[in-house]
Parts: structure tokens; C-alpha cells; sequence
């Protein structure tokens, strides 16, 4: 498997340049979470109301 | 030796009549399929085929048609597929696809199909009410509906050779397959978020059953085919997914390595001690680095299995080719994909945000828990969890991701759309949904392996479709065209 060994090989330095990337919070970084901020707001609104009592009285029958 | 890799999906889909003094499952799924057929209605043939009269074909029958002995809503529509109740669930079977990319808009038109269905609901329910319907397969309460694959597979293939090498499959292809659940069921160790919503309810290893002791193997041998010829492989350890590219892989990745077993192409024994037990492993580490025992000795991860059965698929295409596992087009991006999703999961899976179902699922549950610090058992994380899968535009939050840009798509949505009423031209599906389509009046009753004509002053006339490659655009279509009643077609298919 020569070609998996190599991949390995190659994953850690990858993921090190990854790390850098995530440990510097950059304009990039803030413009993706108030995105997702954005993101959730309108999940937020879609939502059912009361989501305890919508999860309770889900109940289905078995099937297949 | 290998055949050709048809597939299809089949759906049985949560479903809730709100605002009713009693959700009544079986009336809920009935009025759905009753809303979105109306009058275009066309029966479900439950006569069996027998082998000695199926080989000739479009023979001629002299009686009526079977009865269909069943009260529950179960009809074919003009894209090939099958929608009916089963259960206490509306369940939508795909077309029969020639290969994965077919597929994926084939149970996407399926999730569209469904959504229109709720919609032209309401007409048959009392103001307040309405029907929820959700592409999951659990409550969260220990009740499981399911996502089954079928794929055509050698008849001549001995089973139990399919068994030994489906089983670390099933257990190992979790990793992109699953959609995702907080907790566990069925007796299952607790568990704050798993990968498979299906995991926690497989109890054997082989077996017929798939409502009790759900088996990793599912044993059924009906082909709804030449059966001296073909076997379908109906898959009951899999999950729903959302995620195009979790379906493409799923099935693209399972064809594949059927085809590399009908060949005996697999010289390696990645057999999983109890695999029962392994199915859960997997399932409970969405970090993918938990460990299962191996058959020959020593422990691995599901993603390192994958690599073996990887290593051995890119040898197959370069050997053998994939023509039958969905052409070289379709078989190459598999592979691709197979390798480029292993190495994420490997490095990081949360990069997979947007390509599979559990990953995207659980980033959007990481995002609320971070926002809002929510504990894992909080009401609002189920409702999300299980409002994920709501097949409705307005209230899906796969469909919210999707409208945000978040989700890898790999098929138009004109094209699904499309999908919804026109078959696939690669199978058999585009004979019964044309016939569907142009003689709706005609067709009495229909199959998977054959249609039954009224041909007006004539006895009824059933055509066989032995051959799921048959009766394809390239077949029929010019039959289609010519034809302008369908006496005129069964006259010309009999000469």
C-alpha cells in the first residue's frame, strides 16, 4: 500500500499548517462566525416553538 | 463474474398528522400519497412471477387481473418509482438507476415528491391540521423505520461469500454513511452524539427479518428479476441520508465492492470479530479512531478497513474497469471521492461539513451548543437534530444549509424536478413510467418485473421485464413514438 503510507505520511505536516491558520484570528475567521451567527439567527426563526414538547410527542411506529 | 450494478433506494419516511385528536400514522401516509397521485392513481401488481413464464415473455393471458389484496394506498408513478404505505409510513422506492449519480436525483425527486405531497395534503385535512414528514430513521425512542439499498447482484454468487465481506462493510462504511443522532437506543451504551441513526438497532449478524432482530445481512431473496440469473441485495444497514454526496458515495462505494466480490477479486480477509458489537464501536466515535477487532488478528479503525477495501477498488478499476459499477465516468469520481472523504475523516472529519449528513449535522449542533451553552440532553438540540431531517422547504435545516451555500450539491435542481415525473433512461423504470405517462387509462396494474396492459377489446396483457437493462431509451423510446395505442405497442413488442 505504498500509496496509502504516503498519505499518511503527508496528513501531519498538512494539519500543522491548519493549526497556524486557526491559532491567528483573522478578518477572514470573524466575517465566518458572524456568517454563522447569521446562519443560526434564521434557524432560530424556523424552528418549531416549544421544541420539548415537539420532541415528546414524537413518536413513530417501527417499520420495514 | 460480476453484472451490471442497477440500484435503488427505498424510503420509509417519519410521518405526523398535527392538530388531530390522534396521529393516525397508516390515515396520515394514506392521505399523503391519495393528495399527490389524485385520480392518476395506478395499482401495485402483488402476483409473483414464476420463473417458466417470465423467460419468453409477452405472453398472453386470458384471465383478469390479480387481485390486489391490500387496503393500504400503494401506486407507481410516471418517473418509474413505487409510493405506497408500508407499515405505518409513507415509503418512496426509487426507479431502478443504472448508477449512483442517477440515484442520488432519484431519491432526491423522492424528497421533493413528498414535500408537494404535504402541501396538496391540506386540501384532505380539517383546517388546523397539518402533516410533518421527516427523512429520518428513528423517534429517538426506540422505534426504527428504514433506508434500505437494493442492488442487483449474481445469482451464481454463493451468499455466504457476500456475507463474510459485506459484513466489516456494513459495519466500516458508517464513517460517510450515517446521518447522525444525539444518544442512543435500544439498550445501547449512552452516548452524547453517535454517527448512525441505525447502529444501536442491528442484533444479528445474517438473517430474514428486518423489523425484530435486525440483521447486519439481510437475507430476503426476492429478485424482482430473472431469478435463475440475479439476486437483489436488499441493504437494511444503512441510514437516510440528505447530503448528495453521502448518498453518491454510499451507493457508489457499495456497487463497487459487490462487483469486486462477485469477481473474487477480494484476496484479503478484513472479517470483523463480532460485528454486531463493532457496528456500535463505530458508530459511537465521531472521532473515528475507536478500534475493532480483526479476524486475523490484531485491531483496527473503520477508516483503516476502508483503506483496504479502497486499496483493492482502485486495483479492480485498473484491472477490470467499472463499466459495471455505473460506467468509468460515474466509477472514477466514486473513487475519487471515497479517497478524498477517508483522508478528512482521517485528518479532520469536521471538514466534512456540507459533504456528509453526521458531520454537517453535528457542526450545527457544536454551533448551538457553543452559542447558546447548551448541555447535550436540552430539548433544543433534539428539535434540531430531528428538524434536520423535515422534508418540508420552509422548515428543513438541511434545506436552510443548503439555501446558505453550506451544502456540496451534485445534481441540478431542474434536474430533480425533473426526476420527479420523468424515469431514468438506463433501466427497465423508463418502459413502466412511459407506459405510465402515455396510456395512463391502459395500465392496470404494474411491477417491478412487469406492467399489465388493458388493451381494449382484448384479454389484459402482462409484459415481463425480466431484465432490469431492458426496456431502456434505447430500446423503447422509438416503440414510444411510433405507437399510438398501446395495442399497437404490445402487436409490435410480440412480432
Amino acid at each position: 500500500m505504498p500509496e496509502r503510507e504516503q498519505k499518511k505520511k503527508a496528513a501531519p505536516k498538512e494539519r500543522v499548517e491548519e493549526d497556524v491558520e486557526v491559532a491567528a484570528p483573522t478578518k477572514q475567521g470573524e466575517a465566518l462566525k458572524e456568517e454563522l451567527d447569521d446562519l443560526l439567527d434564521e434557524i432560530d426563526s424556523v424552528l418549531e416553538d416549544n421544541a420539548e414538547e415537539f420532541v415528546r410527542n414524537y413518536v413513530q411506529k417501527g417499520g420495514e | 463474474m460480476a453484472v451490471p450494478k442497477v440500484c435503488g433506494i427505498e424510503t420509509e419516511y417519519g410521518v405526523t398528522l398535527r392538530g388531530a385528536a390522534e396521529s393516525n400514522p397508516v390515515l396520515a401516509s394514506s392521505m399523503l400519497i391519495n393528495a399527490y397521485v389524485e385520480h392518476r392513481k395506478v395499482g401495485w401488481d402483488f402476483e409473483d412471477e414464476s420463473p417458466g413464464r417470465d423467460a419468453r415473455g409477452f405472453a398472453r393471458e386470458g384471465s383478469a387481473p390479480p387481485e390486489v389484496e391490500t387496503h393500504l394506498v400503494n401506486t407507481v408513478l410516471t418517473n418509474g418509482a413505487r409510493y405506497y404505505v408500508d407499515h405505518a409510513h409513507p415509503e418512496y422506492s426509487t426507479p431502478e438507476c443504472a448508477d449512483a449519480l442517477e440515484l442520488v436525483r432519484a431519491d432526491k425527486a423522492g424528497e421533493r415528491i413528498l414535500a408537494r405531497s404535504m402541501q396538496a395534503s391540506h386540501r384532505l385535512l380539517e383546517p388546523g391540521q397539518d402533516i410533518l414528514v421527516h427523512k429520518n430513521n428513528s423517534d429517538g425512542k426506540g422505534n426504527s423505520y428504514g433506508t434500505h439499498e437494493n442492488y442487483l447482484v449474481d445469482r451464481a454468487l454463493p451468499f455466504a461469500s457476500l456475507v463474510r465481506t459485506m459484513l466489516p462493510w456494513f459495519v466500516t462504511r458508517q464513517v460517510f454513511t450515517g446521518h447522525g443522532k444525539i444518544g442512543s437506543e435500544n439498550g445501547a451504551a449512552p452516548v452524547d452524539f453517535q454517527i448512525s441513526s441505525r447502529a444501536d438497532f442491528f442484533e444479528e449478524e445474517v438473517g430474514l427479518e428486518t423489523t425484530l432482530k435486525r440483521p447486519i445481512v439481510n437475507t430476503r431473496d426476492e429478485p424482482h428479476a430473472d431469478p435463475q440469473k440475479y439476486r437483489r441485495l436488499h441493504v437494511i444497514a444503512g441510514d437516510a441520508n440528505l447530503c448528495e454526496v453521502a448518498t453518491f458515495l454510499k451507493v457508489g462505494t457499495t456497487a463497487i465492492v459487490l462487483a469486486m466480490i462477485e469477481d473474487d477479486f477480494i484476496d484479503k480477509d478484513l472479517a470483523i470479530v463480532g460485528p454486531v458489537h463493532a457496528m456500535r464501536t463505530v458508530s459511537h466515535d465521531p472521532t473515528c479512531r475507536a478500534t475493532v477487532e480483526m479476524a486475523e488478528g490484531g485491531r483496527a479503525t473503520a477508516i483503516e478497513i476502508q483503506w483496504e477495501f479502497l486499496r483493492l477498488a482502485n486495483k479492480y478499476a485498473d484491472e477490470t474497469g467499472l463499466e459495471l459499477c455505473g460506467g468509468e465516468t460515474v466509477g472514477t469520481d466514486v473513487l475519487a471521492r471515497w479517497e478524498s472523504t477517508l483522508t478528512a475523516l482521517e485528518r479532520d472529519p469536521s471538514s466534512l461539513d456540507g459533504t456528509l449528513d453526521w458531520v454537517t449535522k453535528l457542526a450545527l449542533l457544536d454551533a448551538y451548543r457553543e452559542r447558546d451553552g447548551l448541555a447535550w440532553n436540552d430539548p433544543k438540540l433534539s428539535l434540531l437534530d430531528l428538524q434536520y431531517h423535515d422534508v418540508r422547504p420552509g422548515r428543513s435545516l438541511y434545506e436552510r444549509l443548503v439555501a446558505a451555500g453550506k451544502i456540496e450539491r451534485m445534481v441540478t435542481e431542474e434536474s430533480v424536478i425533473e426526476a420527479m415525473t420523468e424515469p431514468p433512461g438506463s433501466t427497465r423504470a423508463y418502459f413502466r413510467g412511459r407506459c405510465l405517462a402515455k396510456w395512463p387509462e391502459a395500465v392496470v396494474a404494474a411491477n417491478w418485473d412487469s406492467v399489465i396492459l388493458d388493451v381494449g377489446s382484448e384479454p389484459l396483457r402482462r409484459i415481463p421485464m425480466m431484465e432490469p437493462l431492458k426496456g431502456t431509451r434505447a430500446y423503447v423510446e422509438p416503440l414510444f413514438n411510433e405507437c399510438s395505442t398501446p395495442a399497437e405497442l404490445v402487436a409490435r413488442l410480440s412480432s
